[in-house]
């Protein structure tokens, strides 16, 4: 067990370093100088060379790359090019609400998820299945930016049961989960339907209706718990797809996060906030799978004794 | 995830057993007669091909029946709702929003059979390269692959969007290296299973060169698979293009791409919720028909495929 989780800690550390190098070679892929970039288009030249000076730009790649990654540890993400605030004030205030965003967007499309699933699966090829699965489908080709549009216009607009946008209380968390959840949801009732009723073909759940088990008991306690060892691993890498999905919804929903500020920064072409965010978001669907992927092993007698 | 694919054997073979003609035409049984006898109880997923056919055929004639044009101003119909005239209203500048969408088919279908083209291309040799070579070539890769997950995603194409700058032509570069790696990986599971097969042994043994090998005998192997996530990342694509043209960074007004169209559409959300409203069911719609080809074809040609 403490070899597994060894192995999967040491194992994502190649891809940060990876990671790492790809976003701090982002700024130097940007046709262009970056220099003159930081320094504004009407900056003379020597405005220009003391930028440079004071980024490094003069020294050699690896030495920057080390520079930046030890300013990284120190929580020095450089200075935003818009606000010429520091990019770490800019992105304390935004991490939470994203944050929070997708945790409850998870919370109700593992619920929903995984409900018509099991309906799904134990009403199989009857119409509760294909109910559940045709909606499931469509949740998957729902434009989620669409869906909160629509939201925003029944919900917000014509009854005016919630905001339209912003954080200001629980009420606001609503549509933005609502719409974000939505196609993960789908994706998990799909997943558990096929991973249920694998299980429902196995022998011992045979042996369990031969000895008169009820069919509840059967689904719910002897064979979901299996079922839901691939889902957990399924359910990790669609926290990916949330927090991507959060950079358009949080843009619907004038939500105060990460994804709006990237979107802002890659209109305003503030670089060092892109870099800075697009290392957090990396950051934290890396740290998310690992957590997944030890779980995985908690859950999962298979590997609690190799 | 991929289960092993049924090697592609030739069951009619010229020197097997004479079979009378009559009876022949009941018994051969070609992979695709196998595949469409059960695609075709699939009567959802026969039901979206037509559908896509029809899209295809609109993409292709549709600006030239439309009953307006697409930038056709008409500024005494501003934001008119649904009418007999108008079937799906007109926008701020009049414009007859039905005809803007049919002229937007063409586009969305352009970018996602063209960015998922080049990404299955790519990802496909990647993955034969990767499962068949294996060793140091095969970690690369893969590993190339993972940091390319690691970035969740739309995030992705928008870093490259960053890099290369707003447009439709940049939009399919970014979402054509965003499908990369997972066809990469799917045909590289897929490889590795065919590799180990009797058959490929049996080959190698007569003395068939790698090239022989990965072309002649691997890579058919690999075909449904490749298939199937080639259908469904279609609708991926197109939902990706959508909401990047959304966010401002693809398509730029006035082109009537259906995400630039819905952001238009956002200010009059009070006054005219018609506008957001018909281009996103282009989109839904069409998305649907693919993923719907996609599950369809999944069922006829490998059950063991999963989501």
């Amino acid at each position: 067990m403490l070899k597994y989780f060894v192995k999967r800690v040491v194992g994502i550390i190649p891809i940060l370093i990876i990671v790492s190098v790809l976003i701090f070679l982002f700024v130097h892929m940007i046709p262009g100088d970056p220099a003159r970039l930081v320094a504004g288009p009407d900056a003379s030249y020597q405005d220009i060379e003391l930028v440079r000076e004071q980024l490094g730009l003069n020294e050699s790649l690896p030495s920057q790359y080390f520079s930046f990654v030890g300013n990284i540890f120190q929580g020095d993400l450089g200075t935003s090019l818009k606000t010429k605030r520091p990019v770490f004030d800019e992105l304390a205030t935004r991490f939470m609400p994203t944050f929070w965003l997708s945790v409850w967007s998870m919370a109700w499309a593992v619920l929903i998820g995984l409900l018509i699933g099991v309906i799904s699966a134990t009403n199989r090829n009857n119409w509760k299945d294909y109910l559940g699965m045709f909606g499931a489908v469509s949740g998957i080709s729902l434009p989620s930016f669409w869906l909160g549009l629509m939201l925003i216009q029944l919900f917000s607009v014509k009854l005016g049961w919630f905001p339209t946008g912003g954080l200001d209380s629980w009420k606001s968390y609503v549509l933005p989960s609502l719409t974000l959840g939505a196609g993960v949801a789908a994706v998990i009732a799909r997943f558990t339907r096929s991973s249920l009723m694998d299980i429902l073909k196995e022998d011992y759940v045979r042996t369990g209706r031969a000895k008169g088990l009820r069919e509840r008991k059967i689904v719910w306690d002897h064979s979901l718990k299996n079922a839901l060892i691939p889902v957990v691993t399924m359910t990790g890498l669609q926290f990916g797809f949330l927090l991507g999905g959060s950079i358009v919804i949080e843009t619907v929903f004038s939500w105060p996060g990460l994804g709006r500020l990237l979107i802002d920064s890659v209109s305003f072409r503030d670089y060092p906030v892109i870099q800075a965010c697009m290392l957090l978001f990396a950051l934290e669907f890396i740290l998310i799978n690992l957590v997944v992927d030890l779980l995985y092993g908690v859950m999962n007698p298979q590997i609690k004794y190799e | 995830m991929v289960g092993q694919p049924e090697p592609a054997v030739p069951k009619n073979d010229p020197k097997g057993p004479r079979v009378d003609v009559k009876d022949e035409k009941k018994k051969v049984k070609t992979p695709f007669s196998e595949f469409w006898k059960k695609f075709k109880k699939q009567r959802l997923a026969l039901f979206a091909g037509i559908f896509i056919v029809l899209l295809l055929i609109l993409a292709a004639i549709g600006p030239y029946i439309t009953p307006y044009g697409s930038e056709e101003f008409d500024y005494d119909n501003i934001l008119v709702g649904p009418s007999l005239a108008h079937w799906a209203g007109t926008d701020a500048y009049g414009r007859d929003i039905f005809s803007r969408i049919i002229a937007g088919t063409r586009i969305s279908l352009f970018v996602g059979l063209c960015s998922v083209l080049l990404g299955a291309t790519a990802g496909t040799i990647l993955g034969l390269i990767s499962g068949f070579y294996g060793k140091w070539l095969d970690s690369l890769i893969m590993r190339m692959c993972d940091v390319m997950f690691a970035f969740p995603g739309i995030l992705l194409a928008i870093g490259i969007i960053a890099v290369l700058g707003p447009g439709l032509g940049n939009v399919i570069i970014a979402v054509s290296i965003f499908s990369v790696p997972i066809f990469a990986r799917i045909v590289r599971s897929t490889t590795l299973a065919v590799k180990a097969t009797l058959f490929v042994e049996a080959t190698r043994s007569l003395g068939a060169t790698n090239r022989r090998l990965i072309w002649k005998h691997i890579f058919p192997g690999t075909t449904s698979s490749i298939i199937v996530y080639f259908t469904m990342r279609i609708g991926t694509a197109i939902l990706i293009a959508a909401s990047l043209s959304f966010l401002g960074l693809g398509a730029q007004p006035p082109t009537p791409e259906w995400g630039a169209m819905l952001s238009s559409g956002r200010d009059y959300l009070n006054t005219a919720p018609h506008v957001t409203f018909f281009p996103g069911m282009a989109i839904f719609v069409t998305v649907l028909a693919f993923n719907l080809l996609g599950d369809g074809l999944r069922d006829a040609l490998d059950p063991k495929i999963k989501d």
